[in-house]
């Protein structure tokens, strides 16, 4: 982040290409940069010759705040991160934690953390379709998305009170059963979105608009994007199968069916195909989910040795020591609250692979947490992308990498 | 990818330690298997790394442990790497020591383009230079800003005279427009 406006550098030496260097200023409040993200751009006429991205403008600290507070209140944190899928933040920090604590989640509560994850999933895909639609110029269907993203929101209200920031999942388990009207409904709404899905496409794939802007723009090789750390939807879209879902399954994915999409060419259309993919393997993962929750009826959601909402300091437990005189005293010897050590764990968020790596030193504050989010490596390589692009495409490249700047800045 | 003779993990293992001898620190068994190299030979370390399919540079980040009761650390910095091989399915952490007052590491931007922005990062919050990077500026906190805030001699909230600069300038300015 910089305080001060475009810094113009000197020419470059070896560039014959143009005259005079042309800095233009997209951001930090450009609608389509969704947030804010700023970027410095060298033209050359319309083409991109260089860029850089300033970011930081969103940055609150959760770092460093994580490490001033003790494990279960970092998950209130963890919602602000990328809020428009708070429930896989919220997956990614408990499940760090139940490493470290080894503590085992119950099958129950497996099975609603996946629903929620797949939740999230599709109501992130949603927005991202809408906006990414409206930035290139097929404005129609973000009503249609935005229609479906409402009822999963009302789902999500009717399961934890709370539309974004749910702060639904909970270390050991997750904090209340789902009632059984938003069993139904959300039942209902596994058996409509196919049909949902499709009336998207009609809109979209036959739009000649949206076709020209997205077919072989910001195409990366296989090889490229892993070197460029990307993850997520925008990998696959280039080929690469890799889905932290089935490579290091975690909760419930083990036990259910599905299949990663993969693209081919790695241009933008690529990516949306997968995405497209996506959320009817989202939706298959549900059905399957709420098909297996009647078996677990009645079980517990929550792990019994959990630890409570607020962590204490340090602990005393009783040490019986040989008295000198009469039998036995009492002291007290102080313990760990938490077992210390480190632990990492990532998932498969909407975006990408969000990891977290926790230090612990034992006291009930973690020494060092550590974020990875997908958003702040996505935003680092929109300069290898964008290079030799025309202005309009950066719009269509952003949209691309689906970024949250919350996600990104922490 | 593919081409790779794939050799489990174990096998994989024992090579490294015979053939960097001098430079592994330690190897132990915990979440995953984690690693202590010196910094003298990271670099060959992570190429041969990355040659054996490695290729997924999941996470760096850096650790400050000043003052940690637990275990004695020989320095008090540590730059940890999270690897990952796609094609064996295998995660790897990588980590190495930083002297406070030598307070440097060698750049992975040659390898993986995506460490540039975490090295980057792992500057504005610790202060530890990356040897052989780019464009090493600060990234999250302003350009002016003084100080690493991750350090953990950093306080969470600051005295009011070590304010950020332009944040003071503009507390001001508010209380005169009231």
């Amino acid at each position: 982040m910089s305080s001060s406006l475009i810094e113009v550098r000197p020419k470059r030496v070896n560039s014959d290409q143009y005259e005079e260097p042309f800095y233009l200023n997209l951001g930090p409040q450009h609608p389509s940069t969704h947030g804010v993200l700023r970027l410095v751009l060298e033209l050359d006429g319309e083409t991109i010759v260089g860029c850089d991205p300033r970011i930081g403008y969103l940055h609150r600290g959760v770092e460093k705040l994580a490490e001033n507070l003790n494990y279960n209140q970092t998950i209130v944190l963890s919602d602000r991160l990328d809020y428009i899928a708070s429930a896989a933040n919220n997956t990614v920090f408990c499940l760090a934690f139940e490493k470290l604590f080894g503590l085992k989640v119950p099958r129950r509560a497996r099975l609603l953390r996946t629903i929620v994850n797949e939740m999230a999933r599709i109501s992130s895909h949603l927005l991202w379709l809408a906006t990414h639609a409206l930035d290139i110029g097929a404005m129609t269907v973000f009503l249609y998305c935005f229609r479906e993203r409402e009822r999963l929101l009302n789902i999500f209200e009717e399961i934890c009170g709370a539309r974004l920031t749910h702060s639904y999942v909970r270390v050991g388990g997750v904090r209340q059963d789902f009632t059984q009207e938003a069993i139904e409904s959300l039942k209902k709404f596994t058996e409509e979105f196919p049909q949902l899905i499709l009336e998207y496409e009609t809109l979209i794939d036959v739009n000649r608009i949206w076709l020209e802007r997205t077919k072989g723009i910001a195409v990366v090789s296989a090889e490229e994007a892993i070197n460029l750390g990307l993850t997520g939807p925008v990998l696959r879209g280039s080929g690469v199968p890799y889905d932290v879902r089935k490579f290091r399954p975690y909760d419930a994915y083990d036990e259910v069916e599905f299949e990663v999409p993969v693209g081919e060419r790695g241009d933008v259309y690529d990516r949306y195909r997968v995405r497209m993919m996506e959320m009817r393997q989202s939706n298959r993962i549900i059905k399957q989910c709420l098909e297996k929750l009647p078996e677990t009826e009645g079980e517990p959601i929550i792990a019994e040795d959990a630890p409570d909402l607020l962590i204490p300091e340090r602990m005393r437990e009783p040490e019986p020591k040989p008295h000198p005189k009469k039998g036995f005293i009492f002291t007290g010897r102080e313990v760990f609250p938490v077992p210390p050590g480190e632990a990492f764990a990532s998932i498969e968020s909407p975006k990408g692979e969000l990891a977290v790596y926790v230090v612990s030193d034992g006291t009930n504050k973690p020494w060092r947490l550590r974020i990875r989010t997908p958003s702040f490596v996505h935003i680092s390589a929109i300069p290898s992308l964008a290079k030799g692009h025309l202005i309009a495409d950066l719009i269509a490249i952003i949209g691309t990498l689906d970024v949250v700047l919350g996600d990104c800045d922490r | 990818m593919g081409i790779l003779e794939k050799i489990d993990m174990e096998t994989l293992l024992k090579n490294l330690k015979e053939k960097f001898p001098r430079y592994i620190l330690d190897l132990r068994e915990g979440d995953t298997t984690t690693l202590t190299v010196k910094r003298e030979g990271f670099l060959e370390i992570m190429q041969f790394l990355k040659g054996e399919g490695f290729n997924h540079l999941i996470d760096l980040c850096g650790v400050d442990y000043l003052n940690y009761k637990l275990e004695a650390k020989p320095e008090r910095f540590e730059v940890v790497y999270h690897l990952y091989s796609i094609s064996r399915k295998e995660l790897l952490r990588v980590k190495v020591p930083i002297p406070e007052k030598d307070c440097w590491q060698y750049s992975l931007t040659s390898l993986w383009k995506t460490a540039n922005w975490f090295e980057r990062e792992c500057y504005d919050m610790f202060g530890i230079v990356f040897k052989g990077h780019p464009d090493l500026r600060r990234i999250l906190m302003p350009e002016d800003w003084e100080g690493f805030p991750l350090r953990k001699d950093y306080p969470l909230q600051l005295e009011e005279e070590r304010e950020w600069k332009v944040y003071r300038e503009l507390k001001t300015k508010a209380r005169g427009a009231r």
